[in-house]
This record gives C-alpha cells, sequence and structure tokens, in this order.
C-alpha cells in the first residue's frame, strides 16, 4: 500500500466556488437521501482541480463539512486513493508517466528519465521554475498504446522519449497538443491499419437488421412455437410445489448468502446441517452452469414402457437413490444400458423432467458407472461406489 | 474463424460515428423494447444458456449471477423493500487491460443498452458505472452516450421501454482494488475502497445494504447482441464452456500491439500472427506470455505454441485468461525485473487491510527485486516460494493471489534464470573481495 501524508505546508482556508457549490448540489443528487458521503471522491477532484492540481488539508475539511462527514473519513480517503495529490504539482503540467510492465516492456524507462532530467530528480518535485512536475503511476489501462503519459485530462501514447521532450516543449510555450497516440494511428488499431470489421455490410444495416428475423413481434409473423427454443424448454422446467413450507431460518440465511436460494426452493424446507450447507456452496457453482448450457438443448433417449425382463436395480448407481430410481422408471429408464448410451443431450432432457438431474449425473459420472455395470461388476456398497475425482 | 459479421464491438477503434445516430446504424438501441417485453426470466435464461462467463478476469457465468439477485416475488414474499442495483464495474485497472477503454470511447450505446437490460431483469431501476478515475476522456464519452439516451427517451423516467431507469456515472481516483466488486461498493458509498468479508453476498447484502450486482463493462455490452441473436448463436462461437467472443488486448513485444475481437478459444499463435504481426523478431524470438492480464502467472513459449485462448486451457497451463490481456515478452526481456514490476504493483495497490497481503506484497517485492539483480541466496528461492504460498488464500480479496501467482510463476519456469543470476553475482563479489 502507498503510504502518503499531507503536505508540511498548507494554505490558511479553501472555499469551493459557487459554480462548483452548484456542480455539487447535482452531484449529490445521484445517490439516495442520506448518502451524500458518496459524492466524496467526486468532490474531492473537483476541489483538487480548484485548487491547482493539490488537495490542501483546508480543502478536506471543506469537502467533510459539505457532505456532513467526520475530518477523519475524508482524511483517509484523501490518503487512501493516489491520485489525490498532497502536495503541490507544476502550474503547466504534472506528468504521470505509467511504469507498470507493459509499459516497461515498451520503454516507459525512457520516459522516466526525460521527467528525471527535465523536471526533477525526484517523483513530486516542482521543476526549478515550479511548472513542472512528475510522478511514475501504476497501469494507466492503455497497454495496447504503450508506453504513455497522462498530463491533466489527456494522455498521450506510442511515446518515445523525443516525443516526450516535444510535448513538454509545447507544454512549456502554453501549446496545445494533439492527446492520443502520437503515431497517429486510431486509438488501439493495428498501426498498419484495422484487420478486422472491414465488412461494409456492418455498417449498412444489412447486419444490424438481420436478428428482427427471429422474432414474429416485428415481423408481425404468427408465433412459431420453436423460435424460442431455449425459453420454451426451460419453461417446461420442474415447477416448485406451491405448499412448500418455511425453510429453516439459518439454512435460509446461509444459503441466500451464497446466492443458492433457488437451489433451496427445489429441496423443499428439509432443514439442512452446515456441512451439507458447505458442500452445496462448492459443488454448486461449476457443474450449475454447464447444466444450465445444457438445458437448452435436449433429446430424448431411448425410454421403455417395461423393463425387458427384469428391471436393474439402478439404486447401485451412486448417486441414484430410491426416490430417483422411481422417478427415472416413470420416465423409461429401467437398464443400465439404458442410461450408459446417455448423451449430455439425453442428460438435458432429463434433467428437465427431474429436477437437477443434470448436475447430479455430471459430478457423478452415471454413464460412466452405468458402462461399468453393464461388465457385470457390482460394487460393495448397495449404494453403489462413489467414483473417484 | 470469426467472421466480422459476428463481432459485437462494431466500432470499437472509433472509426465510425459514436453518436446515438451512428450506434443505431449498427444495430444498438434496436427494437429493445421487444427484448424487454420477453421479461425478465427470458433475459436471465437467454443470458445463461448462451454460457457467457464473467469479462472482468474470474469467469463467473454471468447469467447465474443475475439468478441470484432476488425476484419480485422473492421480494414480496419475505416483505423486501429494498431496492436493487446494478453496478457495472469499469475500474479497468489490471495491467495489460485496455478493452473497457475502447467501449466507453467508442461503443458506449452497447453498454447504456445492456445495462437497461440487465438492470431490468434484475429488477433494479437505478445503475452505477464506476469509471476508473483516470479515465477522464472516457468518462465523459460514456456521459454523453447517457446524456442522449435520456435525451431520446430511452432511459428515464417514463421512458419508451416502460421500465424506469436511471444510470449514473462514478468514478475513482486511482485504487486498483476498487475493482474488486465489494471494494468497489465501500468506494461507491464513500469509504476507503477496502473489499468486504463475504458472506453475505452483494446479491443479497450490497451496495447501501441492498440487493447489487456487479458486472464488468464488456459483460453487460455484450448482452444486447446475445438475445437479439440468440443464446445459440453465442454458444455456437468459441469451445464448450468457453463461450462467445472476447476482446483481447495485446501488448509488449508484438509487432502491432491492438485489442481485437475474436473467438473464444483462438490459439495464442494465430491471435499473435494475425492481428499484431507476430512476435517481435518472429515466433522464434518468443520468451514468454502473460496471457491474461498481470494476475495470472506467465506460460514460457514452449507451452505457447499450441496455446488457445480460453478460461479451461489456460488454467490447464496453472495460468489463466483473466480479462484475456496479452502481454508478450520476446528473449531481450529481463523476465525477473518485469515480474518483480508487478510485484511493485501489487505492493502499491494492496488496501492494507489483511496483514499477509499488506505485508507480503512488500516482502514479495523486495526479495524479487533483489533476485533481479542475483543478490539472493539459493535458499532464498523456496523461501520466496514457500511466502506466496502464504499469502494466496489468506486474504479477504483475491488481491493476495494475484500478487502470489506472478511471482509462482515465475519461479517454476524461470528458476534457472533466477539461479544464474545468483551464481553470477556472487561470481563477481567473489573476485572483488579477492
Amino acid at each position: 500500500m502507498a503510504v502518503r501524508r499531507l503536505h508540511s505546508d498548507q494554505p490558511s482556508h479553501f472555499a469551493f466556488t459557487p459554480e462548483n457549490l452548484a456542480w455539487a448540489a447535482t452531484l449529490i443528487a445521484k445517490f439516495p437521501d442520506g448518502k451524500q458521503a458518496s459524492a466524496v471522491i467526486p468532490l474531492l477532484w473537483r476541489a483538487q482541480e480548484q485548487n491547482g492540481g493539490w488537495v490542501s488539508e483546508p480543502a478536506l475539511r471543506a469537502v467533510a463539512d459539505l457532505l456532513g462527514m467526520a475530518y477523519i473519513r475524508v482524511y483517509e480517503i484523501a490518503t487512501f486513493y493516489t491520485m489525490f495529490q498532497l502536495s503541490p504539482v507544476g502550474k503547466k503540467a504534472h506528468v504521470q508517466v505509467c511504469g507498470t510492465t507493459p509499459c516497461m516492456l515498451r520503454g516507459s524507462g525512457g520516459l522516466i528519465e526525460v521527467c528525471e532530467r527535465r523536471i526533477a530528480h525526484h517523483q513530486h518535485e516542482l521543476s526549478g521554475d515550479g511548472n513542472f512536475s512528475w510522478e511514475e503511476v501504476e497501469c494507466l489501462g492503455s497497454c495496447a498504446n504503450a508506453p504513455l503519459v497522462q498530463i491533466g485530462k489527456d494522455t498521450y501514447e506510442d511515446l518515445t522519449p523525443e516525443q516526450l521532450e516535444r510535448i513538454l516543449d509545447s507544454y512549456e510555450k502554453g501549446q496545445h497538443v494533439l492527446p492520443g497516440s502520437q503515431t497517429g494511428r486510431k486509438a488501439s488499431c493495428p498501426k498498419t491499419g484495422p484487420t478486422t470489421l472491414t465488412d461494409p455490410a456492418l455498417y449498412d444495416g444489412t447486419v444490424a437488421s438481420e436478428w428482427r428475423k427471429r422474432f414474429p413481434e416485428i415481423t408481425g409473423d404468427e408465433p412459431k412455437a420453436a423460435s424460442l427454443g431455449a425459453a420454451a424448454v426451460a419453461d417446461a422446467g420442474p415447477a416448485t410445489p406451491a405448499a412448500t413450507p418455511a425453510p429453516h431460518p439459518a439454512a435460509l440465511a446461509a444459503m441466500a448468502n451464497a446466492g443458492l436460494v433457488s437451489e433451496l426452493e427445489k429441496r423443499g424446507s428439509k432443514p439442512l446441517s452446515v456441512d451439507e450447507i458447505e458442500r452445496l456452496k462448492g459443488v454448486y457453482a461449476k457443474p450449475a452452469a454447464a447444466a444450465s448450457v445444457e438445458k437448452t438443448a435436449g433429446a430424448e433417449p431411448e425410454l421403455l414402457k417395461a423393463p425387458n425382463g427384469e428391471a436393474d436395480l439402478l439404486t447401485l448407481i451412486w448417486g441414484i437413490g430410491p426416490k430417483l430410481e422411481e422417478q427415472l422408471n416413470a420416465l423409461g429408464i429401467w437398464h443400465f444400458s439404458q442410461i450408459a448410451v446417455w448423451t449430455t443431450d439425453n442428460i438435458a432432457w432429463a434433467d428437465a423432467k427431474i429436477a437437477d438431474l443434470a448436475r447430479r449425473a455430471n459430478r457423478d459420472k452415471w454413464v460412466e458407472q452405468a458402462k461399468k455395470l453393464m461388465t457385470g461388476w457390482r460394487p460393495e456398497s448397495a449404494a453403489g461406489d462413489k467414483p473417484k475425482g | 474463424m470469426l467472421t466480422d459479421k459476428d463481432r459485437i464491438f462494431r466500432n470499437i477503434y472509433g472509426f465510425h460515428d459514436v453518436s446515438l445516430k451512428g450506434a443505431r446504424t449498427r444495430g444498438a438501441w434496436d427494437h429493445t423494447k421487444v427484448l424487454i417485453d420477453k421479461g425478465p426470466d427470458w433475459i436471465i435464461n437467454e443470458v445463461k444458456a448462451s454460457g457467457l462467463r464473467g469479462r472482468g478476469g474470474a469467469g463467473f457465468p454471468t447469467g447465474l449471477k443475475w439468478s441470484f439477485m432476488p425476484s419480485d416475488k422473492r421480494k414480496e414474499d419475505t416483505g423486501d423493500k429494498r431496492p436493487s442495483y446494478l453496478v457495472v464495474n469499469a475500474d479497468e485497472s489490471e495491467p495489460g487491460s485496455c478493452k473497457d477503454r475502447e467501449i466507453l470511447r467508442h461503443d458506449a450505446h452497447l453498454l447504456v443498452e445492456g445495462a437497461l437490460i440487465a438492470s431490468y431483469a434484475m429488477r433494479a431501476h437505478t445503475c452505477y458505472v464506476y469509471v476508473r478515475g483516470e479515465y477522464i476522456r472516457e468518462r465523459e464519452a460514456l456521459q454523453r452516450a447517457i446524456d442522449e439516451a435520456y435525451a431520446a427517451k430511452l432511459i428515464g423516467r417514463d421512458n419508451v421501454h416502460g421500465w424506469d431507469f436511471d444510470i449514473f456515472v462514478h468514478h475513482g481516483a486511482g485504487a486498483y482494488i476498487c475493482g474488486e466488486e465489494t471494494a468497489m461498493l465501500e468506494s461507491i458509498e464513500g469509504k476507503k475502497g477496502q473489499p468486504r468479508l463475504k458472506p453475505p453476498f452483494p446479491a443479497n447484502v450490497g451496495l447501501w445494504g441492498c440487493p447489487t450486482t456487479i458486472n464488468n463493462v464488456e459483460s453487460i455490452a455484450v448482452v444486447p447482441e446475445i438475445l437479439r441473436r440468440g443464446s445459440s448463436w453465442f454458444s455456437g462461437l468459441g469451445k464448450p464452456n468457453n463461450t462467445g467472443t472476447k476482446l483481447f488486448q495485446i501488448s509488449g513485444h508484438v509487432e502491432r500491439p491492438c485489442v481485437v475481437e475474436e473467438e473464444m478459444g483462438i490459439p495464442l499463435r494465430e491471435l499473435l500472427d494475425k492481428h499484431c504481426g507476430g512476435v517481435r523478431g518472429g515466433w522464434d524470438n518468443l520468451l514468454a506470455v502473460i496471457p491474461g492480464g498481470s494476475s495470472v502467472a506467465l506460460v514460457p513459449a514452449h507451452e505457447c505454441q499450441d496455446l488457445t485462448m480460453d478460461f479451461d486451457a489456460l488454467s490447464k497451463v496453472k495460468s489463466g485468461l483473466g480479462t484475456a490481456a496479452v502481454i508478450v515478452m520476446d528473449k531481450s526481456t529481463d523476465i525477473v525485473k518485469a515480474i518483480a514490476r508487478i510485484s511493485y504493483f501489487y505492493k502499491h495497490e494492496s488496501c492494507g487491510q489483511c496483514t499477509p497481503c499488506r505485508e507480503g506484497t512488500g516482502w514479495m517485492w523486495r526479495v524479487v527485486d533483489r533476485m533481479a539483480r542475483g543478490e539472493a541466496e539459493k535458499s532464498e528461492i523456496d523461501k520466496l516460494l514457500d511466502v506466496t504460498k502464504q499469502v494466496e488464500g489468506h486474504t479477504i480479496c483475491a488481491l493476495g493471489d494475484a500478487a502470489a501467482w506472478p511471482v509462482q510463476g515465475l519461479i517454476r519456469h524461470f528458476r534457472d534464470e533466477i539461479e544464474r543470476r545468483i551464481d553470477t553475482y556472487h561470481a563477481s563479489h567473489r573476485e572483488a573481495a579477492e
């Protein structure tokens, strides 16, 4: 962290101009009533601009008084956020050189040398005439245009030390320098011209209007059931039972914190142990994402009205209990051989019928287990063998 | 290969009109009401089905994140009167990253439209866009786009879309840590940007204690296009679990550094050769790349040959896609110094809240910096590695991890180089002593 202190030599007072006070009122209005402290950073920034590029101690107090904040809170903000200059800066320019790795790789060291030689040996030190100062800052977020400096509101990009010298000459004379890339390229476009976005169809409305065909509301056609397949399948998903008793309050709080409310709703009111909540949190995030993608597709697997001979004991698959077995049987799935040939689309189909099936089937590798069971192999436990990994 | 027709950011370099009129000719704000009228569930399901993973670095599925927000029904059932908020994270500060900047400057209407749709889906009437303090011109550009949208009644009270919606631009003042979602909330509340302990998660207790979702600029800006063209269009691009297109930002030792939208899972070499004129001095001159911004471990050249740019492939080589900010380093690079500079960055940006990070980042920087000069003992390499493991995973937010990983990557792949420097240093000092 950066340890920063206020300047030793402070002016006696600071007052916002009437224009800035009026602006502050519009700023505070952006936030809900009573939350005016949210305006502290933009307001300090405005104070810095009004004060010639740095915030003085009286300015901190002026901001605190305006927002009804304790002085120490505003002091914390000013010392924490490094764009607040705590000591006077050059009258004509304060040069911020980005020195982080992407800029370093492309020669920011040379820019720093220029500043050291031309402005002052140390950062935050004024040049002899008081017109310039400089500092090395952390990444300025223009890495494809490295190296660069920021002066005031503008950045000067793709710089060489010679160009920086010329820019400083111009500031010295009070001349405007065109900001942006100094090699003449546009923004972060490759310097020899764009390698993409050259298709005129992007700009004559062809591509822009293409999508409308998907929506009968726009084309005026009769709505087609299949046009929005994803939503239709998702809607067909299991509905939450209407009369679910209130869940255990502790479970509700913990799972709401983890954002797992939908999971909880599916599981009904069964109180969950702490261990179970922790486990759920762990397993939820990853496969749920994959499962939700799969839900969009879905193809019906091979189903049987009745078992061929004797039904297999599906509970031998780890992860399938008697209740799930019953549900699978009801769908027409009786044999290991049926599960062994499931594709992801089949799982997605089944997931739409049985709540949360895809996640469990993927996590516990049902297909793999079913294949193994088809070979005649049997697990040691009646609940199945937990698959490794 | 991605064709121009499948690119979402059609004005990323700003060659075309950035105003509302210009944005409309490229497809923004076209029949947005049709999308909104489909309802929040449809929107969230489409985003889920598209496989969109957050573009801010962690890659968490965006639709899933949105579904954690309380629905109208749940709010009614629990008597919850709190408003919901969307916060757009435009605090782009990860070294190497410079994509959101281009969206804010040149394609801001995609963001404003996306923010409306996302807010509607999450039942939020208010959105704050937190732009990093240094992006002053970008902030102005975004504000212009917002003003245009208000004037055209696309957003605001009683707008044409039937969902009251306010969007405010807020800004930081030079603190990388405010890109961490809970630090960002603290910062918006007018405090130091120090991350909050989770749980409670922001979807439950966020901005001013209200349900809040924080999304990256790019994640929000791609949403309108996904809804228009369909989740299957987006999920058909890229690779399974790594779908869609992505803005890649290539910096460092390539002939032509640039920002470019490409398909997820594009081979690294193709990305560099096609858009950047290749590695400076040719592919064989490559030393290593940092594929996802400074927080991820570097990947040495010999592992880059067939590397594809997606979350899963990069985590297999113990690195990460992060923000897809590719920092390329050729053989002229002082690799230890390059990583030391990253360590300095984290030392500078640690918020100071957790001891392992506050003390550890400075310690790691000082040691790596000495190693860059060879001024160290070989036994210190393992000690350094041990310290990185003690920082990693022992802090409230991921900055500690982000500081540890680059150093771990350096030791994993360039231990020889560090040892060589230590030998050289010791040899020269022995001579001096004799």
